[in-house]
């Protein structure tokens, strides 16, 4: 099926599967078992371009601005790594959740100073908002960013970030003024090695093991007050924003997810045996694989069109964008379980890469925003599109 | 440093068949590649340029649709490249096909180094990268797993072998074909694929390179294809069950049948 891609376009996808194929299908399982960060193959990822494929050509990326924002680009990337490994893909994705707050936010110097090394992949980055006791309800984090002369000074614990502990350049969310409420956070720009900023505990997690998560600790972290991104009190402005513009990034790894299992599972019911021909000679185990099917096509349309959308500078598709987070999540985990039920006892065992994608498949539905906030987010914009017309 | 790789267009021959009755290869509907052997020359002279500078020049010799070929290996880091490509040509073998290559060679002027595959995937013959060492009158280093150092004049090379390996040194210029094991190729990026894309190829004909016609094509080529069949499968073996002074009895009476003892 055409889906319109440009001739960039077909190039990204094209290098991802090359990449996918050769390089992350043979060691999935591996660092998928030894849950480590995958600095092999993202120093491949990074040698390829594809770090630079949403960032401005300004600042060593690949996007004219007047032309696009490159979250299609970024989506293609993503999705087609995804069909080899979901925790792997995230080196290249948590690390555009950490760069769009300094691409959107950042002024001249901090874009200058930190977009060149995560265009190019010299550097990764991670994103730093939620907390023990503030995960859906974000408003509630109690880390604190209290000014100081030529400084901020930083005092708290980030919870479960992605590509922590690897990531050089950190975009991290802090209260700078407590009586504000909501308006009264800020986004900061912090790097590995300030003084106060260290690590807690790895995390151990159930899938996606082949990205690294950690806790962020800050403890009197002194950040100077030039890397306030934006302005003081802007700090959900910048989280929201950038969750407009990377919500697709995940749909495109649950979409990759799917995708992935799916044509493992085709590929196993042409070549499994039973009964003296292969599975897939029952009409009702095609219908299952017919049914994914039309859930990963439906899932890739509506990825495709929010991330089309945001490139336009139609920004305005909050609800579109967590439709296709929500709808392309839960697609990967329906898929990914009856991928699973094609392998029957095979799909359950280690040794084959199905359980994995499970495991990996649930993630999607729970970060970046659970699946319920998503329906909030979609239920209450009906009601305000609706009450306005 | 300057440094020639040479490659081949070749079918990929992971999904080639052969027709049972013309015994000619299937080329339809088969995708073409550079010879794999070649992608592992042109990563080994895309790392020396890295290391020394230089430029790397890509030379093939092949029908129009090679261009193909050479645009890649634009994709994998060569700087130029050039289609030999000439009616001419058609028929030739590997002596023909060398002499050909090393007269383009010759026009390209100034080289260091020049890389190929073992051989090609195709042919499997393996002789024209030292064909091309030989019309040139260069010394060569066939099977090569590593270039240990270049320094001044001089290039050491490991030779692999079926013992081990050989340490060879020899004067620059040279010739090398390389094996397998001597590098990862890596995959080509988003700016080498640009760069593709907008590149020139050079397209050299017979006269271009000052090619003796006698030399080259049908003409020029000593080699015959007499017949090309698919060996029939060997018959499976037999296998002698009991116990071992039984066994050795059946086994002498068996050769001693078939006139080995």
């Amino acid at each position: 099926m055409n889906h319109f891609l440009t001739e960039e376009q077909q190039m990204i996808r094209d290098t991802a599967r090359e990449i996918a194929v050769k390089k992350i299908k043979p060691v999935a399982l591996e660092y998928d078992e030894k849950n480590v960060f995958p600095w092999e193959i993202q120093k491949v990822i990074a040698d390829a371009g594809l770090f630079g494929v949403y960032i401005e050509q300004t600042y060593g990326g690949m996007i004219d601005p007047a032309e696009s924002k490159g979250i299609m680009n970024l989506v293609i990337a993503v999705e087609e790594l995804s069909k080899a490994c979901g925790g792997i893909s995230l080196c290249l994705a948590a690390t555009a959740l950490g760069t769009i707050p300094i691409a959107l936010f950042g002024n001249e110097q901090q874009k200058q100073k930190y977009l060149p090394d995560l265009a190019s992949g010299k550097k990764v980055a991670a994103f730093g908002l939620t907390e023990a006791g503030a995960g859906s309800d974000a408003g509630s984090i109690q880390t604190t960013a209290r000014k100081d002369g030529a400084f901020y000074i930083l005092n708290g614990t980030k919870q479960w970030i992605t590509n922590g502990h690897e990531a050089e350049t950190y975009s991290i969310v802090a209260i700078t003024d407590k009586s504000k409420g909501a308006r009264g956070a800020s986004a900061f720009i912090l790097e590995k090695g300030m003084h106060g900023f260290t690590f807690g505990k790895k995390e151990d997690k159930m899938g996606i093991r082949a990205s690294s998560t950690y806790e962020l600790v800050f403890e009197d972290c002194k950040v100077p007050a030039a890397n306030l991104l934006g302005k003081e009190g802007q700090g959900f402005v910048v989280a929201m924003k950038t969750f407009d513009m990377s919500r697709p990034g995940v749909a495109a790894q649950a979409l990759g997810i799917a995708a992935g299992a799916l044509d493992d599972a085709v590929e196993y019911a042409r070549t499994r045996q039973q009964f003296g021909k292969p599975i897939v000679a029952n009409q009702g185990l095609r219908f299952l694989l017919a049914d994914m099917s039309i859930k990963v096509e439906t899932a890739r349309a509506i990825v495709y069109a929010v991330a089309r959308s945001i490139d336009s500078g139609d920004l305005k598709c909050a609800k579109e964008s967590a439709v296709a987070k929500c709808y392309a999540s839960d697609v990967a985990m329906a898929v990914t379980t009856d991928a699973v039920q094609v392998f029957g006892g095979y799909g359950y065992m280690k040794e084959y890469p199905m359980e994995k994608r499970m495991r990996d498949a649930k993630i999607t539905q729970i970060y970046e925003g659970t699946n319920q906030i998503q329906r909030d987010v979609i239920g209450l914009q009906l009601v305000k599109e609706s009450a306005s017309e | 440093m300057n440094i020639v790789v040479c490659i081949k267009q070749v079918p990929d021959t992971t999904n080639v068949r052969i027709n049972p009755e013309t015994k000619t290869l299937m080329r339809e509907g088969v995708e073409s590649i550079i010879n794999p052997f070649d992608c592992y020359a042109l990563e080994e002279g895309v790392r020396l340029k890295e290391r020394h500078g230089g430029k790397v020049t890509v030379v093939t010799m092949g029908p129009p649709q090679a261009e193909t070929a050479l645009r890649e290996a634009v994709s994998l880091g060569a700087d130029e490249a050039i289609l030999v490509s000439d009616r001419a040509f058609a028929g030739s073998d590997t002596l023909a096909t060398s002499y050909a290559l090393a007269q383009a060679i010759r026009k390209v002027g100034a080289y260091d180094v020049i890389l190929c595959g073992k051989q090609a995937i195709d042919g499997d013959t393996a002789q024209v990268g030292p064909g091309i060492a030989v019309h040139l009158g260069i010394p060569q280093i066939t099977y090569v797993r590593k270039i240990e150092k270049v320094e001044g004049h001089l290039l050491r090379a490991e030779r692999l072998t079926e013992e081990g390996y050989d340490v060879i040194e020899v004067k620059l210029p040279c010739m090398l074909t390389v094996v397998k094991e001597i590098n990862e190729p890596r995959i080509a990026s988003l700016k080498g694929k640009m760069a593709a894309k907008k590149a020139v190829v050079q397209k050299w004909t017979a006269e271009t390179i000052g090619a003796d016609t006698t030399r080259v094509g049908l003409d020029g080529s000593p080699t015959l294809v007499v017949e090309i069949f698919t060996p029939p499968p060997r018959p499976g073996g037999k296998m002698l069950h009991g116990e071992p002074p039984r066994i050795a009895a059946e086994a002498i009476a068996d050769l001693r049948k078939m006139k080995v003892l």
